[in-house]
């Protein structure tokens, strides 16, 4: 294949990705929109709605990543026994489902919990985690981890090199973070800062129940109550569309304040740094984080595990169910991301930063809005009910699909900056070149989001539910079964299943893509 | 794997060949083994020589987005605070029932919607942990050492019926009320699990539920710290209701369905089945379990277009009084 061809090519595939993620965003809301014969008026609470939910995003997604800077930071300057196990441990609670992290989170900041646990034996008056402050604890909970892989793999693609002469010329700490490391933070935290902005922006049942009441109401709260009781879908698309509104305000000013680190490649050798000042300081930073991260996790384990061997054997099947679509929804999520990389790369400038928008629409998209909007647009064709897991599993990849853009798209960018005139040169185009000269190279980010995907998959309850017949139940379906037959003890068990499953998916992609990785 | 999948399809057709096939839309919950389902499909397979396949999802939205192609013959496990939009489809047929051994505590004439459990809104607590309950609301209201969970008017059936029974027994001071519940409410949760999982976990003392929900501790757990407070002032009426499809396929099996809940068989059933009371059977005749439960006097209720024209009042009213 010719450059030319394979260029094309590379084109054609993406356009198809942008495709399918403009009917999944915008045809889905156009469908809702047009079943109610248009959009309807806000009301004042809807705008108060709005407020609170900009508010609190913007302050988890501003801590989330703050925290994680210095949290990156230590993680890849130290070497220390276990600290691959760490990292992956650490990711968890992103992937854990919603109403699991809530409980863990709850066994230890709630009233019962583990802290007020501690503060009442010392005497001291117990805290309350409800308000907006713990809103706020809830999200960074579940997004300092995101925040700290972006960020770990922004340090771990600073070559080597530069470190190695930085440190020849004299370079103090200082001038080390100046030169080095800013220009990286430069270019990835507003990325960052963005997704957990915009994964923030449609929180609802973390968002009431910690909130602590309707002051803590969100956009899709209100979506859900025009759906669910109004049953106005008018209403319901144009909160839809002030959602995306937000997500693509957000993205303009990220994409603003972004700065291309702009240095050169180096060879992967493995960093070695110079500037390492007193250790104990990195190491509390770590081990805080751990306790904050993994707590909550030993909490949920606490209480379930006992409970995972007597579970039902329908809670089995939909576990073996749940790891299928994970799966399937993984290859599609890494296929489409590709392909969409490979375009906006290809396109370049605005067009290929409209595309890379697009690439994160999605996460500004609300799972009622998409799941009704794709029933109503199959609903002339076929039976959407027989395509409950195919579309549960294409729905979760385009839901994925802004996380794994985000981690490979940058990777991406690096190995055409740094190989791709030697390629070209080589006259290595096309799969060939994505064989010998990409993916290696993506290795890591590869695993990372095929770890993400799978896990965020395995845990999503999303569009399902209006889809789902018969023998098509989920994981978290039958978690949300139990919990509405009074069944708390299995219902624990059920979430250590789901958290297991999902922990291995993710462990398992993860180590994969750092299997050779020096750090 | 792909075999016996196929296997079983070819043989769900031969037996489809010979029997008829009743197909009933139901929520979600009816389809794990541990729900009410599979007790249904088998007392009503005992007795029509036919297949009862339940057909799980959410229910309203199906019927609206759907309409008539949603390919059902009946309905089961609609709310009572769903029955105004679920008629409003107009895919509804009268279900030809007499509704005279109902024993419902509210007038119950409704052509469409036959109730098949029913129950009351409550506040539950915990023995251990709360000695004298309240006895009314007024008390409930004036207690400031509780601590309670609720759920969200705005996106819970059981958040609604609490909007409504405040709404019913405070009117336009409703606001002062919230204002105080407020004060003393450790969170306002989505949905009922939610709050559930957080009251059994020891996040507050009361938590809005049923007042059938001890019931379940009793029996499946041997717990007997479990109790709903009952109130002076009465409770707010629940029920879940089933219906005739108008283009079913099956009409008289639809029907014969219709008889079925009615009967004595499943109602005998229903109350472990799905743990709240029977809606046709006599108190002297429920299990054991739920006619030794404390029943409230007096049961509040809205039919479908009072809740509805009340609705937004009471929510304007609950907003004011929980964000003042």
């Amino acid at each position: 294949m010719n450059a030319a061809a394979a260029r094309l090519c590379a084109l054609g595939v993406g356009g198809a990705v942008a495709l399918w993620l403009l009917v999944l965003n915008f045809g889905a809301l156009g469908a809702v929109a047009w079943r109610a014969e248009g959009f309807s008026a806000l009301r004042g609470a809807d705008w108060a709605a709005v407020r609170f939910t900009l508010v609190q995003a913007l302050w988890s997604a501003g801590l989330s990543v703050a925290l994680a800077i210095p949290l990156a930071r230590a993680l890849a300057r130290r070497q220390f026994p276990g600290r691959g196990v760490l990292i992956t441990l650490m990711g968890a609670p992103f992937i854990l489902p919603t109403l699991v992290a809530v409980l863990g989170l709850l066994a230890v900041f709630g009233r019962g919990g583990l802290v007020n646990q501690g503060l009442g034996a010392t005497g001291v008056a117990p805290v309350s985690i409800y308000g907006l402050h713990g809103v706020v604890l809830a999200h960074v909970f579940y997004n300092l981890p995101l925040a700290t892989r972006i960020l770990l793999q922004g340090w771990g693609a600073i070559p080597a090199e530069r470190f190695r002469l930085a440190a020849s010329l004299g370079f103090s700490r200082w001038q080390m973070f100046r030169q080095l490391e800013w220009p990286m933070l430069r270019e990835l935290a507003p990325g960052a800062v963005l997704v957990i902005f915009l994964i923030c922006l449609t929180s609802f049942a973390v968002a009431l129940t910690l909130g602590g009441g309707p002051r803590a109401t969100t956009v899709e709260l209100a979506i859900y109550q025009a759906f669910r009781f109004d049953f106005d879908m008018g209403r319901a698309a144009m909160l839809a569309l002030v959602q995306f509104a937000l997500c693509a305000g957000a993205a303009v000013l990220a994409w603003r304040v972004t700065l291309p680190a702009g240095l050169g490649g180096g060879m992967d050798r493995a960093v070695q740094r110079f500037d390492l000042g007193p250790g104990w300081l990195d190491a509390a930073l770590i081990v805080l984080a751990a306790l904050f991260l993994l707590t909550p996790l030993g909490m949920i384990l606490a209480r379930g595990l006992a409970q995972v061997p007597g579970l039902p054997w329908e809670v089995w099947q939909a576990a073996g169910r749940s790891l299928m679509v994970a799966l399937g929804a993984t290859v599609v999520t890494l296929a489409m991301t590709l392909a969409l990389a490979h375009a906006i790369l290809g396109l370049g400038g605005v067009r290929g930063a409209a595309l890379e928008a697009l690439g994160l629409a999605s996460l500004a998209a609300s799972s009622l809005v998409i799941g009704t909007g794709l029933f109503l647009l199959m609903l002339p064709v076929t039976n959407p009910r027989d395509w409950a897991l195919v579309v549960t599993m294409l729905v979760n990849a385009g839901m994925a699909l802004p996380f794994a853009l985000r981690l490979i798209l940058p990777g991406l960018r690096e190995v055409a900056a740094t190989q791709g005139r030697l390629a070209d040169a080589l006259g290595i185009h096309g799969l060939a070149r994505l064989r010998i000269v990409t993916l290696p190279r993506l290795r890591r980010p590869l695993g990372f989001a095929a770890g993400l995907t799978a896990a965020l998959s395995m845990g999503d309850l999303g569009v399902i539910m209006l889809f789902a017949e018969r023998e098509g139940a989920t994981l978290p379906m039958q978690l949300y079964r139990l919990m509405l037959a009074y069944r708390q003890d299995d219902a624990a068990g059920a979430a250590v299943l789901l958290l297991g499953a999902s922990l291995v998916l993710f462990l398992g992609f993860d180590r994969w893509g750092r299997g050779r990785a020096g750090t | 794997m792909r075999t016996v999948f196929f296997a079983t399809v070819i043989l769900a057709g031969a037996a489809q060949a010979d029997t008829p096939v009743l197909t009933v839309l139901a929520p979600d919950y009816f389809g794990s083994s541990w729900g009410p389902g599979p007790a249904i499909r088998e007392g009503f397979e005992a007795r029509c020589a036919c297949v009862l396949e339940f057909r799980t999802g959410d229910v309203l939205p199906r019927l609206m987005l759907e309409g008539a192609r949603v390919g059902a013959d009946a309905v089961i496990g609609l709310n009572t605070d769903m029955t105004l939009r679920a008629r409003g489809t107009g895919l509804f047929a009268p279900h030809g029932q007499n509704l005279g051994a109902l024993t419902v505590p509210v007038e119950w004439e409704d052509d469409a919607f036959i109730p098949f459990n029913w129950g009351y809104a409550a506040w539950v607590y915990d023995r251990t942990r709360v000695e004298t309950p309240p006895a009314s609301f007024a008390e409930l209201v004036a207690r400031e050492d509780l601590s309670l969970i609720w759920q969200d008017p705005r996106s819970s059936g059981s958040g609604l019926a609490l909007l409504l029974w405040v709404d019913q027994l405070y009117g336009e001071e409703a606001a002062e009320v919230w204002q105080a519940l407020q004060a003393r409410t450790v969170t306002v949760t989505a949905g009922w699990s939610e709050a559930y999982g957080l009251f059994t976990n020891g996040e507050a003392d009361m938590v809005l539920s049923y007042t059938t929900s001890p019931a379940y501790h009793m029996v499946a757990e041997a717990d007997e710290t479990k109790a709903a407070a009952i109130f002076e002032e009465g409770h707010y009426f629940m029920a879940e209701v089933a219906g005739v499809l108008d283009g079913a396929a099956q009409p008289d099996l639809a029907r014969e369905f219709m008889a079925y809940i009615l009967s004595r068989e499943f109602q005998e059933m229903i109350a472990y089945a799905n743990w709240s009371y029977p809606s046709a059977l006599p108190r002297a005749d429920w299990p054991e379990v739920m006619r030794d439960l404390p029943l409230p006097e007096t049961a509040i209720f809205l039919d479908e277009a009072a809740a509805e024209a009340r609705r937004g009042p009471a929510l304007d009213l609950w907003l004011e009084g929980m964000t003042r």
